[in-house]
Parts: C-alpha cells; sequence; structure tokens
C-alpha cells in the first residue's frame, strides 16, 4: 500500500528509491508463489473431507461416482437419518459423549492435584516419581496392552463404560501433569505467602489461587483429554464386545466391516463424529497449540 | 522453556517479559506435615502406576510364559522360548520390514512437507490462521474416520484415486488395485500417514520458528545472504533441536502405525502388509497367544528405545561437529 504512493517519486532519480523498489517487487511475487503453494496445499488437506461429507449427504449407491463428487449433487438426508436411528449411531454418539466428558472432568481434577503437589512442594522421592511419570510418556501404550486387558478384566472392567473413563484418564494423567505442573511453578511465590498471612490453608490455597490462575493451562489439558478420548479406537475395540457399548469409532469401523459398500452411511456417522472434533479444535486453538509445541520447542 | 509457550503466541519477545521464577522461599516449599504433597498426589500416581508401571513389569513376566487366558488352565513358564519364536517367524520379519518402508516412504515426506508449510506460513499473508486450522484437522480426527476415508478413495473400481491418476492425468490405463498387493497398500497406508501427521509437523515447527531470533537474519542480509543461505544457515541451525524432536517422534510413530493397517488392508492380502502392531494384536487377541504378543511387544519396544537413543545421540553430535 506504501509501495503505490512511493512509486512515481522514485521512478527518475535516486539510487536509493531505485533498490527500494527492486526489494519491493520480488517480494510480491514471492508472496504470491507462497499463497499458491499454501492454497494447493490445504486443498489436498480439505478434498478428501469434502468427498466424504458429499458421500454422506447423496443418496446410497453401490456403484461410486465417477468423477468423485467434491460437492453433493443431489441432497439427502436420508444417510443421517438411517445411520442415526436404525443403525444405533445417537446410542454410540451418546457412549461417546459420556465416555469423553467424563475422561476429561476426571483428568483435569486428578492431574491438577498431582501437578499442584510437584510444582509446591519439596518431598522425598519427589524427582524420581516425576521422572517415572516422564518415562511414561515415552511408553507407546501397545506395549502394554496385553497386561491392561488381563487388569481390565480382573478389576471387572471389560465391557463397561466406566472402564473405559478409568484407563483414558489413567493414559492421560502423565502428560496433563506434566503440562499443568510447569504452569503452578510460575505461580508467584508472593501471592502464596499473602494468602499464608490470612490464615489460609493449603486446599484453600489450591482452589482460591492456584486452580484459577491455571485456567488457560487447565483448558489445554481438557481439549486434549477430550479429543484423545472421543477418538480413540484400540483400547474400546479390546475390551468392548457389547455392541450397545461402542464408542463411535467403534461403531463405524464394526458397522464398515458388516456393511462394505454403505459408504454413504459410513460417512454420515463419521461425519458426525467428526463435527465435535472441529468444534472442539477450533474453539480451544490456542490452548491446544499451547499444548502440542510444550516440550517440543526449547 | 515450557512456561514460556504457555501464554500462546508471545514467542520472540519473550526475554524482556519473562515469566518470573519462582522465589526459593525453601520454608514454605515444606508441607506443614509430610503427608500433605503425597495426599494431593496420590490418586494420579496410583492411577499412573496401576495401569502403565505395573502392566510393564507384567508384559514381560507374561513374555516368559506360554499364558493361559483360561484362569482354570495353568501358565508354564517357557524362558525366551517367545522371543527366539519371533526371530525365527518369517511373518515378524516381513512386519518389521513393512514398518520400515512405511517409515521410509512416510516421515522424510511429512517432515520436508511439514516444515516446507511452516516456513511459508510463518510470515504473513492473508487467511494464514485459516490455512493452519485446515492443515491441522487431520491430525485431530480420528484414525477411524480418516482410514476408512482413504480406503474408500483408494477402492480400485471408481475410486477417487485412480480417477485421479487413469481419467484426469491419464498415467494409467487400468484401474490400480491399490489396497489389494502388497507394495501399492503399502504406499496408500503411507499416504495416509503423511497427509494426517504433516498438520502435527507444521504447527510444531511453525511455533519453533517463531523461536529464531530476528537479529540473526537481519545480520545475515547485511552479509548479503539470499532466502536460501538464510534459511540453510540461519533457520535451520535455530529450529535444530525442534526438528530432531519432530523426526524422533515420527519414527517412533511409524513403528506404532497401526489402526490405520489394521482398517485399510488388515494385513492382506495374506499377511503381506502386516505390521509388527497388527501382527501382535492378532496373536494376542485372535489367538489369545498372550506371551507371545507380549515378546513381540518388548521386542518392539526395545528396538525403538534404542532408534530413538541412536538418533539423539548421531543427530546430536553432528550438530557439535558443525558448530
Amino acid at each position: 500500500m506504501t509501495a503505490t504512493s512511493f512509486k512515481p517519486k522514485s521512478l527518475p532519480e535516486a539510487d536509493k528509491a531505485t533498490r527500494n523498489e527492486r526489494s519491493k517487487r520480488p517480494f510480491n511475487v514471492w508472496l504470491l508463489v507462497r499463497v499458491a503453494i499454501v492454497v494447493c496445499g490445504a486443498v489436498l488437506m480439505v478434498a478428501p473431507f469434502m468427498i466424504m461429507v458429499s458421500a454422506s449427504l447423496e443418496p446410497n449407491t453401490a456403484i461410486l461416482p465417477n468423477p468423485p463428487h467434491f460437492l453433493p449433487q443431489t441432497l439427502t438426508s436420508a444417510n443421517y437419518e438411517e445411520a442415526w436411528t436404525e443403525n444405533n449411531f445417537a446410542g454410540f454418539f451418546g457412549n461417546s459423549a459420556y465416555v469423553s466428558v467424563l475422561t476429561t472432568v476426571a483428568s483435569v481434577v486428578i492431574s491438577s492435584m498431582t501437578a499442584f503437589a510437584f510444582a509446591r512442594f519439596d518431598f522425598p522421592l519427589k524427582n524420581f516419581m516425576f521422572s517415572l511419570l516422564l518415562a511414561g510418556l515415552m511408553i507407546p501404550g501397545i506395549v502394554v496392552i496385553v497386561p491392561q486387558f488381563v487388569l481390565a478384566k480382573s478389576l471387572n472392567m471389560l465391557d463397561s463404560l466406566e472402564g473405559l473413563v478409568f484407563f483414558y484418564t489413567a493414559g492421560q494423567i502423565a502428560f496433563t501433569t506434566f503440562l499443568l505442573r510447569a504452569f503452578f511453578e510460575r505461580v508467584p511465590r508472593e501471592l502464596d505467602e499473602a494468602m499464608t498471612v490470612d490464615g489460609a490453608g493449603i486446599l484453600r490455597k489450591f482452589l482460591v489461587l492456584y486452580i484459577p490462575l491455571a485456567r488457560p493451562a487447565l483448558a489445554t489439558a481438557a481439549v486434549f483429554s477430550f479429543l484423545g478420548a472421543w477418538d480413540e479406537y484400540v483400547w474400546a475395540l479390546t475390551v468392548i464386545s457389547d455392541a450397545t457399548k461402542r464408542t463411535l469409532p467403534l461403531g463405524i469401523a464394526a458397522f464398515q466391516g458388516e456393511h462394505s459398500t454403505a459408504w454413504g452411511l459410513v460417512f454420515a456417522a463419521s461425519t458426525l463424529a467428526v463435527i465435535p472434533v472441529i468444534a472442539v479444535y477450533v474453539a480451544g486453538q490456542k490452548h491446544l497449540i499451547a499444548g502440542i509445541t510444550t516440550g517440543a520447542v526449547k | 522453556m515450557t512456561a514460556q509457550r504457555l501464554s500462546g503466541q508471545e514467542v520472540s519477545t519473550a526475554s524482556a517479559a519473562r515469566p518470573r521464577k519462582p522465589g526459593r522461599g525453601g520454608a514454605s516449599r515444606r508441607p506443614s506435615h509430610w503427608w500433605v504433597p503425597w495426599a494431593f498426589a496420590a490418586p494420579g500416581l496410583i492411577l499412573f502406576f496401576l495401569t502403565t508401571g505395573y502392566p510393564l513389569v507384567r508384559s514381560l513376566q507374561i513374555s516368559f510364559y506360554n499364558w493361559s487366558v483360561l484362569p482354570t488352565q495353568a501358565s508354564t513358564f517357557i524362558g525366551l522360548d517367545n522371543y527366539t519364536r519371533a526371530l525365527a517367524d518369517p511373518q515378524f520379519w516381513t512386519s518389521v520390514t513393512n514398518a520400515g518402508v512405511y517409515l521410509l516412504m512416510s516421515v522424510p515426506a511429512t517432515v520436508a512437507l511439514g516444515l516446507l508449510f511452516a516456513v511459508l506460513l510463518q510470515k504473513k499473508m492473508p487467511g494464514r490462521t485459516l490455512f493452519r486450522i485446515l492443515f491441522y484437522i487431520p491430525v485431530v480426527t480420528s484414525w477411524v474416520v480418516v482410514s476408512l476415508l482413504f480406503k474408500f478413495l483408494f477402492t480400485t473400481d471408481d475410486g477417487a484415486v485412480n480417477w485421479f491418476i487413469t481419467d484426469f492425468l491419464s498415467l494409467s490405463d487400468h484401474a490400480v488395485p491399490w489396497l489389494e498387493q502388497r507394495w501399492t497398500g503399502l504406499i496408500a497406508i503411507s499416504l495416509l500417514g503423511i497427509w494426517k501427521n504433516l498438520g502435527w509437523c507444521l504447527v510444531v515447527l511453525l511455533a519453533s520458528l517463531g523461536g529464531v531470533g530476528e537479529e540473526l537474519y537481519e545480520a545475515a542480509a547485511l552479509d548479503g545472504a539470499n532466502a536460501w543461505h538464510k534459511f540453510v544457515h540461519v533457520t535451520l541451525p535455530g529450529i535444530r533441536g525442534t526438528l530432531l524432536f519432530v523426526l524422533v517422534l515420527q519414527v517412533i510413530g511409524a513403528f506404532n502405525v497401526f489402526p490405520s493397517v489394521l482398517l485399510m488392508t488388515n494385513g492382506g492380502p495374506a499377511g503381506s502388509t502386516e505390521v509388527p502392531l497388527t501382527y501382535m494384536y492378532k496373536q494376542a487377541f485372535s489367538f489369545l497367544d498372550f506371551g507371545y504378543g507380549s515378546a513381540m511387544a518388548f521386542i518392539l519396544a526395545i528396538f525403538i528405545f534404542i532408534v530413538s537413543f541412536a538418533q539423539f545421540k548421531f543427530l546430536g553430535e553432528k550438530k557439535e561437529a558443525l558448530r
């Protein structure tokens, strides 16, 4: 914008102005190239989802449209109605919501307490315990899936939504504790001491001072826990066999296995599963990115 | 380090407004009673040790047994037999090879593309936030949804990918049976891996690009460096640590590839696209051979540990030499 008012003056003389103009022009071409490449990449990212949503909104046919439809040609909600009512995706959606919400609440409450202990106190074995938690972050969950199954069985947690909550929460603890501890450690000591002077006990400090100050980090932990529970498939596949206890990923995968060509229904259910994820992601974007980059960036 | 990040985007100016370090006022860090910190930490620690620590030890134990799933039958101790069995099992080696092929096809491309788009999105451009959101949507979407979606896209008859190749680009005159052969199946699974993980690499690298000091770029510009020189001599050294972190996590992720294979090819045809985790999972939960499954899981875990360690060691030392 400054370039336009600047250009006519610079045209005739002044070596400095010419240099300025020259350095401006490649920049604009470069911006165009950048935008073009990014748009191409974004199209490749989004195109599969467009095909998915289109197929979910079109009548179900055994033969796929050729060329593929990126936008629906005929609109119908039949797949959504059928998936929701006849194929019990309403139930699966409810199961997923129940499990994800409980997991989110439980993991935020429990890990904030654990993180507070690590951030606020010196106590024996503290560093050792924290190293073990960090080591737990490195272990791929699948390595312990066999003994976890044996454990779930002995705790009577097979085929139970609460059992899923228990193991999902446990699986989040190491990461969310790590995340929250860093935040609690930044709470100014003076505020803590001021509360001591006012005669506040430790529980009161935790609830009135530390928790409210850590709200952004708690939001990050909540977004991660929710998405983790909502998207999880392998553990649910392993412990849930009762068809009425299926979560959405389990329901979708099982349905596709049984009706291999009913793609319209599969994608209607998939779209329903993706909508809350995108809502949570867009709403909690800032917090999510803060969590992803924690520990990654020095 | 982590603290600065938590507050969001105010990155490079952090040195001025650095969050204060907690005063290490010794007395106030001591609990009033010894059990107070334990009372806070207990629920989390108990859950963690019950579901991760204990199963890890238990997993090692199970791997030494011909484990019986039925409580009425006794499990028999067979020492290292499950381990030697895995090392002599051709299907196990096929699965390891497939994971290696998947790694080579997906990880370099994912990291390189993630870096490319991070660099492109680093400076201001119209729609920057929207693009970042679009690139990240596959990352937050369930593996089940994206795997079935890619299975659909790679359908042999009238699938979108075959339409693109035969009718749009005219590269081939017949439909490719993508998921019905070993190598094309692994290509399809790798493309899904790239598509799903690219956004994560992008976001992490983008955050670290913001931490490279502007004054370094200005100094390079004064020395007459062009864009490429700046990238090689300022950007890359500046984000080296993060790049290594991204690479290591992607390599670990590649060895742990699982739901996409399970749902796209289910290891078929005839076990030719099996990867370690699908094979392990089937041994454990289809054939109920818990001992064998645990042994394979342990071999994989040890292998991953060694590879990660070697990456840190090798790439970490290289960086010292470069200095």
